[in-house]
């Protein structure tokens, strides 16, 4: 049963981590998945301008990580962006 | 130097009143004078925990009121004689107090102890406000439950936003065998999840219950959440203590199902 679990079904705490991570980026900036997915898009709409990117496996996270002076948590937006073709679009122009 | 330690979580029934219980029992028994406060006024509970629900005379909004003198109101511990109990009101509600009130209250009772301790109502309405009021340091209990998980961190974003800097996390409830076969989150995923500081895990014990029955908290007494409960007392009050490794065990297996999950 063990082997048949590792490959076959997600545990439950893996279930429960992950619905929380979507969750809470809603809950923390009161801002709907909805709404990071068109943010998403955007950005990559804008950088696309410019570099080839891998828009698919793109992210876009608010995490509570930053630091702000006062040494308090403040949110913090976090776009993990894969660069699939730097060059050719500064040759081209 | 008094330290004001308010104990919230959000949801109700982690174990905000059993967690009170236990550190302010466990600082009095390291020889510090320590003030519980319970603040849930309509729904007090903390007196029973404490075993001490026959002693009270006058509370918390009595005292407020100015209908007697704090000290009148404050019930010695039967055991441990630095420990005291401010019983909250059993028939009033949560709009009987002001958050100015209770920071008023509380800057006048420093003087006379280490540290006092807010036992914090569940939700974040006006109970909340009150609890948090007067206090300088947090206590964030959750239990490792997506519900709990979730209402914990909207309060940890209410205390950031009303400027607390210290703020810990104990995680309650912990059922290491779930842990080990994938159906509990771990501390380590909860404490990313939160990204506040650890303070103490306190695994699942029967003896919590049982000690809630007797009502004597069982800190110390060599049971494994009365162990867990004496080191978040030491570092509390600021001692290095390690964590107990219970889930050693399972960082082998951990690791084993890490690499079958990236194939």
């Amino acid at each position: 049963m063990g082997l048949h679990n590792f490959f076959h079904k997600k545990k439950s705490s893996d279930i429960a981590r992950d619905r929380l991570k979507i969750l809470l980026i809603s809950d923390r900036v009161n801002c709907s998945p909805e709404m990071m997915e068109m943010i998403k898009n955007d950005i990559a709409k804008v950088i696309s301008k410019y570099m080839k990117i891998d828009d698919k496996s793109m992210e876009v996270q608010i995490t509570k990580k930053g630091t702000s002076k006062k040494g308090m948590k403040s949110p913090f937006l976090y776009v993990n962006i894969p660069i699939i073709d730097l060059n050719s679009y500064f040759y081209k122009g | 130097m008094c330290e004001v330690i308010v104990v919230t979580s959000g949801k109700g029934g982690v174990g905000k009143t059993t967690t009170c219980a236990n550190v302010g029992t466990g600082l009095a028994k390291m020889g510090k004078k320590v003030l519980l406060i319970d603040t849930d006024i309509g729904l007090r509970n903390l007196d029973v925990v404490m075993g001490l629900e026959n002693r009270i005379v006058y509370n918390l909004v009595d005292v407020v009121e100015g209908k007697c003198r704090s000290k009148q109101a404050m019930i010695k511990d039967k055991r441990n004689p630095t420990l005291y109990l401010l019983p909250s009101a059993q028939t009033r509600d949560k709009s009987a107090i002001r958050p100015e009130q209770m920071s008023k209250l509380i800057n006048q009772l420093k003087p006379q102890f280490d540290f006092i301790i807010l036992d914090c109502p569940a939700g974040i309405e006006q109970g909340f406000k009150n609890a948090i009021a007067g206090a300088d340091r947090a206590l964030v209990v959750t239990t490792p439950e997506v519900s709990a998980i979730r209402d914990a961190d909207r309060i940890i974003g209410l205390l950031e936003a009303n400027n607390f800097e210290k703020i810990d996390l104990i995680i309650n409830r912990l059922r290491f065998d779930l842990v080990k076969r994938g159906d509990m989150m771990s501390s380590a995923d909860v404490v990313d999840i939160l990204s506040i500081p650890l303070i103490g895990i306190v695994p699942d014990d029967e003896n919590v219950v049982i000690s809630t029955n007797q009502g004597e908290p069982l800190v110390g007494n060599g049971s494994i959440a009365g162990t867990a409960y004496q080191n978040i007392c030491g570092r509390v009050s600021g001692e290095e203590v390690p964590f107990i490794e219970f889930e050693k065990g399972i960082s082998f297996w951990t690791k084993v199902s890490g690499i079958f999950k990236k194939n």
